[in-house]
């Protein structure tokens, strides 16, 4: 009791040797800060204006040579090249080889990669036999055999899909293998405690649960596998809108250049949402 | 002897021994266990982390090979098998890309039940078992009680007589515990399946068995077996009777006595 009341003197004590005003005073009063939310209309209508005042203030520079024309081109060329590349050129029949060589890619080195990281499952020495090998070509710079791919598959189409399949399969690979190495065991052992095979338990447990891993790289492999594709052009092609954007460089076609660029970019979007959706399907599918 | 001991039990351990090897030297998990449970029969094993329950129970159920001693169920060898016990292992391990119907009818889907017989037999145990409502949901929409009765009826509905249950309820609230053991212990009544039942929980282990086996680590070992008579159904109040206590303070008395704890604390 004495105790207790020495030391609760000697608190007070400390708090009447602090100056009394500067605990009042000292302290600023700020509020949570607040972040208002813009309707809908009015971010689009900025992102609008942005894109508008860009391209206005691009034409209206190289109209009055504050850059310079003929090295950055001008909108109103680009437009008149996009009509005539579309109406003239074979705008289509590029898109459509680009288009292909991508998906095939796409397709081939996803579910390749895929199976291949699953295949890790079934034994734990022949992953870690194999492992090594992946993580070199992992980090070997795949374009660098873009002219090698070039020399043994040709030039048409099927050199541009090695290319792109190489890129995509590794990605696919070690991603599916993560998702492997992430498996509980626990999970297997309740299959296992079940009577389970191993087929059993691959089908009904591994693969099913790697599901989520293989549609996330998805997204990453469609990007990856136009660009593989377009590399595939530059190189040696006949087609295709790397090819487009090459020659264009070369013969100082700029309003060329950005049309092709404009065409390979919507191309991409366009893949891109269309595999955000296949992902939206599939992840519906399997209800994580 | 050893042959008949074996045919009169449901399920027999006769002397099963588990030693790992270590860089250390070897490492005596579980020392020579000797148990025999009779059809039907209700048995309890508590004791400290580490005193060999889960070691007993993967070697039952044929997940990993005993060092010594073989496994007898209604008298077969059956040591190193899998698929001859239902095993409801500590988490629920309910797989979310599958619904609750489809969750429990795992193990008979396992056995090659075609998969409408597997959920016709499944959907009136589910209904009757508290989970009426859940079949077609998928495992994350439910509480931690309904994942363990789903997981508790995949265990049962794998349709073996011998069931290991290792702390089915040792991740729930107080208050949901009881509801479980209540539930349980109807189930049990009902399916008069032969039960082993690993806890923590002494109270849970007396109230819910026809005898507990206390166990000592170091190796781990079974110290004593404790029979309750207690008759069934039991009530609540009959974590009350002297009886009950008695055979609470006598495992207590094992458990905290127990030599080895009290070094590994200090």
């Amino acid at each position: 009791m004495t105790v207790q009341d020495t030391s609760r003197l000697q608190g007070l004590d400390l708090t009447a040797s602090q100056p009394a005003a500067r605990s009042q005073t000292a302290r600023p009063v700020r509020h949570l800060p607040e972040q208002k939310d813009w309707p809908f209309w009015a971010i689009f209508a900025a992102q609008i204006g942005i894109l508008i005042g860009a391209i206005a203030l691009w034409q209206e520079g190289a109209d009055r040579g504050w850059i310079d024309g003929f090295f950055w081109s001008r909108p109103s060329a680009i437009y008149a090249t996009l009509i005539k590349f579309f109406t003239e050129g074979d705008a289509w029949t590029d898109i459509a080889f680009t288009f292909r060589s991508t998906i095939f890619g796409f397709f081939l080195g996803t579910s390749i990669g895929s199976l291949f990281g699953l295949s890790f499952w079934w034994s734990r020495n022949y992953a870690a036999v194999v492992q090594p090998y992946i993580i070199c070509f992992e980090s070997l710079p795949k374009l660098a055999l873009a002219p090698l791919v070039i020399l043994v598959f040709g030039m048409g189409l099927a050199s541009k899909v090695a290319i792109a399949t190489a890129l995509t399969l590794v990605v696919s690979t070690l991603t599916t293998y993560a998702g492997v190495k992430a498996l509980d065991s626990d999970g297997e052992k309740l299959f296992y405690s079940l009577g389970a095979s191993r087929w059993q338990v691959f089908r009904k447990l591994v693969v099913p649960f790697c599901l989520p891993w293989i549609i996330s790289v998805l997204r990453v492999n469609i990007g990856l596998a136009l660009t593989g594709a377009i590399v595939g052009e530059f190189i040696a092609s006949q087609h295709g809108l790397g090819r487009a954007i090459l020659y264009a460089g070369n013969t100082y076609d700029i309003a060329l250049v950005w049309v092709a660029v404009l065409v390979l970019s919507t191309l991409a979007v366009v893949m891109y949402m269309a595999v955000s959706w296949l992902e939206r399907i599939l992840r519906k599918g399997i209800k994580q | 002897m050893l042959g008949t001991m074996g045919a009169a039990a449901r399920l027999h351990l006769d002397h099963i021994g588990m030693t790992f090897k270590t860089p250390a030297g070897p490492f005596e998990a579980l020392a020579p266990v000797t148990l025999s449970i009779a059809q039907g029969r209700f048995i309890s094993l508590i004791g400290p982390s580490g005193c060999g329950k889960s070691t007993i129970f993967n070697i039952v159920a044929g997940l990993l090979q005993p060092t010594s001693g073989r496994v007898f169920i209604d008298g077969i060898d059956a040591t190193g098998t899998i698929g001859r016990v239902g095993y409801m292992l500590q988490k629920d391990l309910l797989l979310p890309w599958r619904t609750v119907l489809d969750n429990v009818i795992l193990g008979m889907e396992i056995q090659g039940v075609p998969l409408k017989e597997a959920r016709a037999r499944a959907l009136p145990l589910l209904r009757r078992y508290g989970l009426s409502g859940f079949e077609y949901l998928y495992p994350n929409a439910l509480s931690g009680g309904m994942r363990q009765r789903a997981a508790l009826l995949r265990t049962l509905l794998f349709d073996t007589d011998v069931i290991l249950l290792d702390e089915p309820f040792g991740a729930l609230d107080a208050q949901t515990k009881l509801h479980m053991q209540e539930w349980l212990l109807g189930l049990w009544a009902d399916f008069g399946k032969t039960v082993v039942f690993v806890t923590h929980d002494v109270e849970e282990a007396i109230y819910l068995s026809d005898e507990v086996y206390v166990m000592r680590t170091r190796p781990g070992r079974i110290i004593e077996s404790i029979p309750v008579r207690i008759p069934r159904p039991r009530q609540r109040h009959a974590t009350l009777v002297p009886e009950f206590i008695a055979i609470k303070e006598r495992c207590l008395e094992l458990l905290t006595l127990d030599p080895t704890s009290f070094s590994e604390a200090a």
